[in-house]
């Protein structure tokens, strides 16, 4: 693979020798490991790597896989109630592209050492966290579309510089996973502009979704970069490329004339163009309510993770059944995996 | 190409029901799969059904008047679809008793030059991975613990009743019902066999499960389940989404 290769050449520069456990400690390889950060070249799972890079990308990786299968709830919600079949389709294939991210992603995590048991436990112990946008409700149909659009988007903003990410899997699964976001998001605008030209009250409907997202979205880009304990680390090995208040910008620019084009107002009497700045000046967040919600005291955190729980306990006897029937069926091959569907692991 | 003219509506509605019950009870359980991978299986057993129920019921009408402006007694699926998920080992029994048919259907109709053969051509491949999904299940869940087995045994025996209907005529549905009927008992006493499960012994209907359901009488769970499909739709009469 031409990135290893190119890490391996790093690293070999940097030993001036191609057989550095012999001669070198730590230091060596963590020269190498910076000079490959500052080529711009992919970390790989089997190259060394700082513990706190490690650590760093298992948390922000599980908490990201987290947030895709947390995420399925709020839009699950609105599956049973779809309004025509061509919506229930497209919600349906949906929340399924989430439950495949995640799949994506545990499995990225994987290559640094961790197991998908291991994360699903901290998650249901509290031990890491998912995007708190998802302890807010989905109060009407308009929810949908508007995830669609705000949240989508705002995590496409998120997500496509760590396309670029350094470390090689996760930058990968991101691509993928852009693609369909990109998707999802142009869906919830579209099925917003069906509202905004529809009846009255689906048009209201639309507003007071936008209304209560428009907010909860914003925070989604993280604290302001002053207050933001993991951002300049990230930055310096490219986990990270842009601030949170830079991709915030981004966001909100991109958001207002798309705004306009669905018939709808976004909630900030202080959005306007700033002609100087080549920006739109916005309103402040309440990050009090950021920091509340990120708490546990959302409006539906409990309900969430009561849920995930729930899910996970009431399936224990089945994994169990696969794991089972996959040690007394593999001829004493390793008990993890479940024979020919590969349709679970234990 | 078949002109609507030719179209057998009682037969268009009766699969496009099958189709539209089952993938709304397995959309049931987004979130809710004992695991990753089941959400993404589940989901797409869905997705391949309410596409088949997309091109049936527009074969017989406009696919969302047909769906959500219709009283319960007009709906003609089989019982056996709208039955509630249950623990995870209903859901499978009821798919694989399902699938296992829907095979065996489509497979015949595709075979044929009827009206449903295009759709048939294409629905039988999905139907086999159906089948198949559910026949790996089955065997873990049968062949894997013991708890799992005695579930799993429960369920097979609780929708047992339910698997009669399915061999009905049906008007406009050109298909031998009985040879259906003796390959689906074979098939599904193979895999029950393989998984160590017993084939339940009860009838196979009933006084309310004789065709019933194509007829429209169904089982109190299905209002409900229609109350929340259609209530959206029903509460803004015109408008488009």
């Amino acid at each position: 693979m031409a990135t290893a290769a190119a890490h391996e050449t790093a690293r070999t520069q940097a030993y001036g020798t191609g057989d550095a456990t012999d001669t070198t400690g730590t230091d060596a390889y963590e020269t190498a490991f910076d000079a490959a950060v500052a080529a711009d070249e992919r970390i790989e799972p089997r190259d060394w790597m700082p513990d706190a890079y490690r650590s760093t990308l298992i948390r922000q990786i599980a908490q990201h896989a987290h947030s895709e299968i947390i995420g399925m709830q709020p839009e699950a919600n609105w599956i049973t109630r779809a309004p025509s079949l061509r919506r229930k389709a497209i919600l349906m294939a949906k929340v399924q592209d989430e439950a495949g991210h995640g799949l994506y992603l545990y499995s990225a995590a994987e290559t640094l050492g961790t197991s998908r048991d291991e994360l699903l436990d901290k998650l249901h112990t509290g031990r890491q966290k998912y995007s708190s946008i998802f302890n807010y409700p989905t109060l009407t149909w308009a929810d949908v579309g508007a995830i669609g659009w705000l949240v989508d988007g705002a995590a496409i903003t998120n997500q496509v510089p760590l396309c670029r990410c350094s470390y090689g899997p996760y930058a990968r699964a991101m691509v993928r996973i852009c693609k369909e976001e990109s998707f999802h998001q142009r869906q919830g605008y579209e099925l917003l502009l069906a509202l905004g030209r529809g009846t009255p009250e689906q048009h209201a409907m639309a507003q007071d979704a936008v209304d209560r997202w428009w907010w909860p979205s914003l925070m989604m880009f993280g604290p302001p970069d002053d207050e933001s304990p993991h951002s300049a680390q990230s930055m310096a090995w490219k986990i990270k490329r842009h601030s949170n208040d830079e991709l915030r910008q981004r966001f909100v620019d991109i958001c207002v004339p798309q705004a306009e084009s669905l018939g709808l107002t976004l909630p900030d009497p202080d959005l306007r163009w700033n002609e100087e700045r080549g920006h739109h000046d916005f309103g402040v967040i309440d990050w009090a309510e950021f920091w509340d919600v990120l708490k546990g005291n959302g409006p539906c955190n409990e309900q969430r993770m009561t849920q995930r729980r729930r899910a996970h306990d009431e399936g224990a006897w089945v994994r169990e059944a696969a794991a089972a029937y996959a040690a007394k069926h593999s001829g004493g091959r390793q008990t993890g995996e479940t024979g020919e569907t590969g349709a679970t692991r234990a | 190409m078949t002109t609507p003219t030719t179209v057998p509506l009682t037969a268009a509605l009766a699969l496009g029901d099958d189709a539209l019950v089952l993938s709304h009870r397995l959309g049931e359980w987004a979130g809710h799969a004992p695991v990753l991978e089941e959400e993404v299986a589940l989901a797409n057993i869905a997705l391949d059904l309410l596409g088949q129920a997309r091109v049936l019921l527009s074969m017989a009408g406009d696919e969302d008047e047909l769906a959500y402006l219709r009283e319960e007694r007009a709906f003609r699926n089989l019982q056996l679809v709208e039955q509630p998920n249950g623990d995870f080992a209903h859901t499978i029994a009821r798919q694989l008793y399902f699938s296992t048919y829907q095979h065996l259907l489509y497979a015949e109709l595709a075979a044929g030059e009827g009206p449903f053969a295009p759709l048939a051509a294409k629905a039988v491949k999905e139907t086999a991975y159906h089948r198949d999904h559910a026949e790996q299940w089955t065997l873990r869940l049968g062949d894997g613990t013991e708890a799992a087995h005695e579930r799993m045994q429960r369920a097979c025996a609780a929708l047992w009743r339910f698997t009669g209907e399915m061999f009905r005529p049906v008007e406009g549905l050109d298909v031998d019902g009985e040879r259906m009927e003796s390959a689906w008992l074979a098939s599904v006493g193979e895999v029950l066999g393989r998984a160590t499960l017993t084939v339940p012994e009860g009838p196979r209907s009933g006084a309310w499960t004789a065709g019933a359901g194509r007829q429209g009488l169904h089982t109190e769970p299905f209002g409900r389940m229609l109350a929340e499909m259609q209530h959206l739709h029903r509460s803004h009469p015109g408008a488009s989404w």
